[in-house]
């Protein structure tokens, strides 16, 4: 559906974009991940037309955007960072000129409606959008970009500035719409392309960096079979103690997060589940178990750890998973300072 | 392009730019009208023509926000995203300008049939009078809204636009100021405020009208290629 092959995008001797591929098969829900400035909005911007390309080439369900715009810009639905919104106008009317605008052939009154009741702003489509709160004009933004039934649509960062519950509101949307539309989203808030997005494509400085599913992507950084495990105890001691438990291969020991309790990433060597064991040491000893957890890493770590490796450590990282573990433990380490 | 016609159109009555612009027609076509009137001459071709200074000095508002707000309020990206050319962009935002001054000449017609009633009148006359600064207020429009697209703040765009206008204006004066013959004649004919004066006299030139025309298609183009020109810097 989307075919993007060697874009590149430089601003003077910026190069914002460099060398992007990337395909999305049609009725796919990709997220784009990527710190400020990775060059996110800038493919968005890229993809809907906004903006040309230094080189490259991108296609929309086989139209070339340079070639054939107007084609390709109908099957596209585009909600900006910043809501595009006529601020002076009503929330109806704006959706009556976005309809002629972007001359679409379904009857216009129920289409307007279908799409109102859809990001649920029938309360407000007779107010002018000046009036509105923040959460309204994004849903506005939304439904401008739903006018005409787009098959594809481009959403930058849909729930920035949203309360928890807008939030939710619009991730659902967004999932319904996911059932029959191909979706390219962009977030800073990763348990949110975690909840909608199968898949994920990782930007940073330009460049893409990971392009997987979320799983697959959480695996490859985690090390799953590693523990993690608060005990209260003193620190040399129960290091020592989970040292000799039969399976484990290194234990670790993160610090106090909590008051006399101390935290101990324990790894197992292959294979072993050594839960039981773990547990059954610690109360020999005396002392309290007060949690014992898988040390998977969410997707907010494998963002944080891919956009500050630099190009030789994501090798390792992407191409190999035992390699992995010494720099992970820095980086949970780090995690539990902050 | 008749979307963004009607948006923009109607978007001066939503605010207050479209009321100030006419009202500072009517206000001074009623003023020339009542000295015409109580003068005894009322020949409403002259009324029309003095509307040139106006023109030039309300013009700079009814252009300045035709593409610096949009812009300014990220708006531009939904018009250039939507299926339709730059150009429709550029000519629905034009004509919707051009409609508004349009109006502002609205009483003249009733001027003309009021002294039409009283007297006999040269209807002519004030046909390729009006249709004089129609022609002028079609170049001012294209230029202002090209100089609209340089700049995203109205206020920067208003004072340019003015500033270009008076120049238009005075254009002529400065021919004469120049000793060198060459480029005083060529401010001369760049001084498209003087084919007005043609009309005003009724004398209907087509070497005019087709010099307006190409004044207006001319910053049209260029309008088009500044919308362009932003996609590639």
């Amino acid at each position: 559906m989307i075919s993007v092959t060697g874009l590149s995008k430089r601003y003077g001797t910026h190069l914002a974009v460099n060398d992007v591929d990337f395909y999305v098969e049609k009725g796919e829900v990709i997220g784009f991940l990527g710190p400020n400035g990775a060059g996110k909005s800038t493919i968005m911007n890229i993809l809907t037309g906004y903006l040309s390309m230094t080189r490259g080439k991108v296609e929309i369900d086989g139209y070339d955007i340079t070639e054939y715009p107007e084609q390709a810009k109908q099957r596209i639905g585009y909600l900006p960072e910043i809501p595009p919104l006529y601020i002076d106008m009503k929330v109806r009317e704006y959706l009556n000129f976005i309809y002629d605008l972007k001359k679409v052939k379904f009857p216009k009154k129920a289409h307007i409606d279908e799409v109102i009741k859809l990001v649920k702003i029938e309360n407000v489509q007779n107010r002018l959008i000046k009036n509105l709160s923040k959460g309204y004009r994004q849903r506005v933004g939304f439904a401008q970009a739903l006018v005409g039934n787009p098959d594809v649509l481009i959403l930058d960062e849909p729930t920035v500035g949203l309360d928890p519950k807008q939030i939710i509101e619009i991730r659902n949307l967004i999932a319904r719409l996911g059932k029959n539309h191909t979706i390219i989203l962009s977030s800073h808030i990763l348990s949110e392309i975690q909840a909608v997005c199968k898949r994920v494509i990782i930007i940073n400085r330009g460049k893409i960096i990971a392009d997987d599913t979320a799983e697959n992507l959480s695996n490859k950084l985690s090390n799953e079979r590693s523990l993690l495990a608060r005990i209260v105890c003193d620190e040399e001691s129960m290091l020592e103690a989970l040292k000799t438990v039969e399976g484990v291969k290194s234990v670790s020991s993160l610090g106090s997060a909590e008051k006399g309790a101390f935290d101990f990433v324990i790894e197992p060597l292959d294979g072993k589940d050594i839960r039981a064991a773990v547990f059954e040491r610690v109360v020999s000893r005396g002392k309290t178990l007060l949690s014992l957890t898988d040390n998977t890493l969410s997707l907010e770590q494998v963002f944080l750890r891919l956009t500050e490796a630099d190009d030789d450590e994501l090798k390792i990282i992407l191409g190999n998973n035992e390699e992995t573990t010494a720099t992970e433990e820095t980086t949970v380490q780090e995690e539990a300072e902050q | 392009m008749s979307a963004v016609f009607k948006r923009e159109f109607r978007a001066y009555f939503t605010t207050p730019i479209g009321y100030i612009v006419l009202a500072a027609f009517y206000f001074f076509l009623g003023w020339y009208f009542s000295m015409l009137y109580s003068g005894g001459s009322p020949q409403i071709e002259m009324a029309v023509m003095a509307m040139s200074i106006v023109t030039i000095f309300i013009l700079p508002i009814l252009t300045m926000r035709m593409m610096s707000d949009d812009r300014r309020q990220k708006v531009d990206q939904v018009l250039i995203t939507a299926p339709i050319k730059l150009t429709s962009i550029a000519l629905g935002k034009f004509f919707a300008a051009f409609a508004v001054f349009a109006m502002g000449f609205i009483p003249t017609v009733i001027f003309e049939i009021i002294v039409a009633s009283k007297i006999s009148v040269n209807v002519l006359a004030y046909i390729y009078a009006l249709f004089g600064m129609l022609l002028l207020g079609g170049a001012l429009i294209s230029i202002g809204m090209f100089i609209s697209c340089l700049s995203e703040s109205p206020v920067v765009s208003a004072i340019l636009t003015l500033v270009v206008n008076i120049l238009v204006l005075y254009m002529s004066n400065f021919a004469s100021m120049v000793n060198i013959s060459w480029i005083s004649k060529i401010i001369e004919k760049a001084a498209f405020i003087n084919a007005t004066d043609n009309f005003g006299q009724s004398v209907l030139n087509i070497s005019d009208i087709i010099y307006f025309l190409s004044i207006i298609a001319a910053f049209l183009f260029l309008s088009v290629r500044s919308l362009e020109k932003r996609r590639w810097s």
